[in-house]
């Protein structure tokens, strides 16, 4: 039972983490119907500009989630405004692989500027609790804590506000959208602004809790993220929430409870499986194909 | 812009381009040509390097010195470095464009086991002698269909097969561990293959190995894996991860309050393993090596000299372990006299006895991998230390 107890913590962490990348994934399909592969990448940026931030003065660790939040929106803007909208009426596969190709940009940039693995400093004391045999850090609290909080946040702003208003109203239809006078673009930028910076601090979560920080970083995190937010119902917020706890979860137990060795067969085929009985995702709601 | 102003500018490249083509076109004296294949970006940056570094010092050394006697002939040596990204495809390519197109004699590299197998069989099928400097894995100088040694592929370094026995009886032995849990990436050749010997030699020794947990590379999060070992409580726990993985691992099985000390393979021997150690959790931690800075024979210490005075840092194993490498790919090609790739491979195999800055090496009939001391090391107060050096 304490195993098992001490194994959710484990998952709860993993999926919070998922989740925050899910996010931006699935907020940017949901308004351009479009797969934004650079956002493992950014993901990773998020931990770079850390430690870059931290190299130059030291900040406590609010001040550094909200200025390496910035720094990916603004990167997430800038993505949006040079590489993507210019292809917005272009056939999708072109976006697809502009997608990618940006995100190798991104990554190799890294890989010149900082080949080696660096180690993410400590932004704030660890301190381990037992609960009757729990482990549970403040870390794991912080990350589970700020996720969780950012997830809120972003349900408010979507469901409540005249934003969140326009930006439904995109995804189910851009071309009326433009035509009642809401200014589509900035709100299509914004809403990468948005999922960028969900995706920064992610990548400063991440990297405090697995404090050694790489290039290639995004790569199987992003793909992770990816997964949970189809898994979810990609273009569905919640659903890209309960993907990504999902894929935790069935994650973590598969090693809790069978041979470790199985872990990326099982809850793959799981996931799989997930598909074939709702193709659209959990929470995904079919839609015609526009041909 | 002018026009003569252009036209003078055009002129004075094609000139320049000219004396380029004409200089690099001029027949020059022969040389001796070794191709480096290193893991220089990608997962072990930092083995490519030492790699690298190591090569380019001895090349400089043997030319500062007149080049290699070639029959009656002194020639320079000269190398070509290739980046394999520290992956299986880009290795195999790399090995292709070394011996394909650059024309190398002998190909140096690579050093992970995960690049130095794929490379091997290109190097065995185009007939080119490679010498792995850091490589462990058996698979390495097997043929993959007779599973007897390939033809053309020899390695600088012991293999899996002593190193994780000398591992398995310094546990037993020196730490008294009775129990021990193996945590290894599944994916990657060398781990795995060193956690199934250490299996075998521990349980051998009389110990029990109560759980062989596996994650896949690219992973960070080992905390469900680390909570099932800490169930089992082992005496041990035995982390053949590469240097840069290590420490994520030690991080989280500390927070998890797992106290039993790690042991680890000699992936961990670049001293970036410290560097990213920041919550110091490999203090104590023990590991099997292919040579130590303090336990230096007299030609190993003056390696190290010249290599800390040319790149201002001790030479990790990589690092011995190329200049070795070289230096039997040069003893190859002198003993064969002739620059000719079939020649060099059979005066590789004509050698018995090799005397490297990393140990005596006896290459016994018929081997492609010597015989030679391992050593344990010891993570202490921000360093590696010696413990002890055990003979084949």
């Amino acid at each position: 039972m304490k195993y098992l107890a001490q194994q959710t913590i484990n998952a709860l962490q993993l999926g919070s983490i998922y989740a925050l990348i899910a996010l931006g994934y699935s907020m940017v399909y949901g308004v351009l119907t479009m797969i934004n592969f650079a956002h493992g990448d950014v993901f990773m940026l998020g931990s770079f500009f850390c430690l870059l931030l931290i190299a130059i003065v030291p900040v406590p660790f609010w001040l550094a989630l909200i200025v390496v939040m910035g720094a990916t929106a603004i990167l997430g803007t800038l993505i949006e405004r040079f590489a993507y909208r210019p292809l917005r009426n272009a056939p999708r596969v072109s976006a697809i692989i502009t997608a990618l190709g940006c995100g190798l940009v991104i990554q190799n940039t890294t890989l010149g500027i900082s080949p080696y693995a660096r180690p993410m400093p400590h932004l704030l004391d660890n301190v381990t609790y037992q609960f009757g045999g729990l482990t549970v850090t403040t870390l794991q609290m912080i990350i589970i804590g700020v996720s969780v909080g950012l997830m809120i946040a972003l349900d408010f702003l979507i469901g409540k506000t005249s934003f969140g208003m326009a930006m439904r109203a995109i995804s189910s239809d851009r071309a009326t959208v433009s035509l009642l006078g809401i200014p589509a673009n900035r709100v299509i930028a914004i809403t990468f602004a948005l999922g960028a910076a969900l995706g920064g601090a992610a990548g400063l979560l991440y990297g405090m809790a697995y404090p050694v920080v790489s290039a290639a970083m995004g790569i199987s995190v992003g793909w992770k993220a990816f997964v949970a937010a189809v898994i979810g119902g990609i273009g569905n917020m919640r659903g890209a929430v309960l993907g990504a706890f999902l894929l935790g979860g069935v994650e973590v137990m598969t090693v809790a409870v069978l041979p470790s060795t199985y872990r990326d067969l099982i809850s793959y085929s799981l996931l799989l499986i997930i598909l074939v009985f709702k193709p659209h995702g959990l929470l995904g709601k079919p839609t015609l194909q526009k041909a | 812009m002018h026009k003569p102003l252009r036209a003078g500018l055009f002129l004075s490249a094609v000139l320049s381009l000219g004396t380029l083509l004409v200089t690099s076109c001029q027949p020059s004296k022969p040389s001796v040509k070794i191709g480096i294949n290193a893991e220089l970006t990608g997962e072990m940056p930092a083995v490519g390097a030492s790699c690298k570094q190591a090569a380019q010092l001895f090349a400089e050394q043997v030319n500062k010195e007149g080049g290699i006697s070639v029959g009656a002939e002194k020639l320079p040596l000269q190398l070509s470095v290739v980046d394999n990204s520290c992956k299986a495809d880009q290795s195999a390519a790399a090995a292709q464009r070394l011996i394909s197109q650059d024309g190398v004699l002998v190909m140096v590299g690579p050093n992970a086991s995960s690049c130095a197998i794929p490379a091997g069989e290109i190097a065995e099928a185009l007939g080119c002698l490679m010498i792995s400097p850091w490589s462990t894995n058996p698979k390495t100088t097997q043929d993959s269909q007779t599973g007897k040694p390939k033809m053309n592929v020899f390695r600088a370094c012991f293999t899996d097969r002593f190193e994780s026995p000398v591992l398995a009886a310094f546990a037993t032995k020196n730490l008294h561990a009775k129990t021990a849990a193996v945590l290894y990436d599944v994916s990657s050749e060398a781990p795995t293959s060193q956690s199934v010997l250490f299996k075998e030699a521990f349980e051998k020794a009389g110990g029990k190995v109560v759980a062989m947990e596996t994650y896949t590379t690219g992973d960070r999060d080992f905390s469900a894996q680390l909570t099932k070992i800490r169930e089992t409580a082992p005496d041990i726990i035995y982390l053949p991860a590469p240097y840069n993985d290590t420490p994520l691992i030690a991080a989280q099985a500390r927070q998890l309050g797992i106290k039993a000390p790690f042991l680890g393979s000699d992936a961990w021997s670049s001293p970036d393993i410290i560097k990213l150690d920041a919550g110091k959790n490999l203090e104590g931690s023990y590991f099997c090596n292919h040579y130590s800075t303090e336990a230096a024979a007299p030609k190993a210490k003056q390696f190290i000299a010249d290599y800390k005075a040319r790149y201002g840092s001790e030479p990790d194993d990589v690092a011995a372990l190329t200049y070795d490498a070289m230096g039997q790919a040069v003893q190859a090609v002198s003993k064969a006299g002739k620059l000719n790739r079939s020649a060099v491979r059979d005066a590789m195999a004509s050698v018995r006895a090799f005397d490297g800055v990393t140990g005596h090496f006896v290459y016994p009939e018929g081997a492609r991998e010597p015989a030679k001391s391992a050593v344990i090391m010891q993570i202490k107060e921000g360093g590696f230390h010696w413990v002890s050096t055990v003979e084949p």
